[in-house]
């Protein structure tokens, strides 16, 4: 078995999340270290790269998640996922 | 049948309801969701996740489906910005009698509400604008559907 390759992880954000953070797509290419975290882990780790990040993730309980595109809690352990994103409660209809 | 669509362009509700009309039920029911005027709301403006919305709306119509013998389904979702009275959402089904249309059609919309990632802004007259809050009323009325 060969060591598997670093695979890149995609970070897309919503709404007012896109808004605060001040971008709606941000690529990890060497994300090996974030994948053995639960995506609230992450948010904590991660709110410190801008102000705007803080403020975005200052409050889980306002967050909602998706992992390649299907809705899961912020429990869920990033894994081999490509693609992560973080939104406020939907709102369509 | 089964037409599925998330537009920029006006929904045309006659021509997407006739699609229902032309299959051999005896019963089409529908849904249309409009821009409300709330608190002197001028222009509300829709955002979505593409790729993944299209997944999700995929995936309830499949459940509606499978829990209900429908000819067809029209769900048509309108993204970017719409004007006070314009029409958001249109859910149509077609069966050959009318219980499973209509609850079909309300199923649809309901967990349409909480299980299809689009995001409303709202602008009003006065020149503010902010993003909708999710209700929790929203939640009770897609869990009815879990039992």
């Amino acid at each position: 078995m060969t060591t598997p390759a670093s695979r890149p992880l995609s970070i897309l954000y919503f709404a007012w999340v896109a808004e605060q953070i001040g971008c709606r797509q941000e690529q990890c290419e060497d994300a090996d270290d974030m994948r053995s975290l639960t995506i609230a882990a992450f948010l904590a780790r991660h709110a410190a790269t801008s102000p705007g990040h803080t403020a975005a993730f200052a409050r889980a309980d306002r967050l909602r998640a998706a992992l390649d595109q299907q809705f899961t809690s912020l429990d869920t352990i990033i894994g081999n996922a490509r693609e992560l994103a973080i939104f406020p409660p939907v709102t369509g209809g | 049948m089964r037409h599925i669509r998330i537009q920029t362009d006006a929904i045309d509700t006659g021509a997407e309801l006739a699609r229902l009309e032309s299959l051999p039920g005896g019963a089409v029911a529908s849904f249309t969701g409009l821009v409300r005027d709330d608190n002197g709301l001028l222009e509300l403006e829709l955002e979505h996740y593409p790729g993944m919305t299209e997944a999700a709306l995929a995936a309830l119509v499949d459940t509606a489906c499978a829990r209900w013998p429908l000819l067809g389904v029209v769900l048509i979702h309108r993204i970017g910005p719409m004007r006070l009275g314009e029409r958001i959402v249109l859910v149509g089904t077609a069966s050959k009698h009318r219980a499973a249309a209509l609850a079909a059609c309300a199923f649809l919309i309901d967990r349409l509400k909480t299980d299809a990632p689009f995001w409303k802004r709202e602008h009003f007259a006065n020149g503010q604008s902010g993003w909708v809050e999710a209700k929790e009323s929203d939640d009770d009325a897609a869990a009815r559907w879990d039992k």
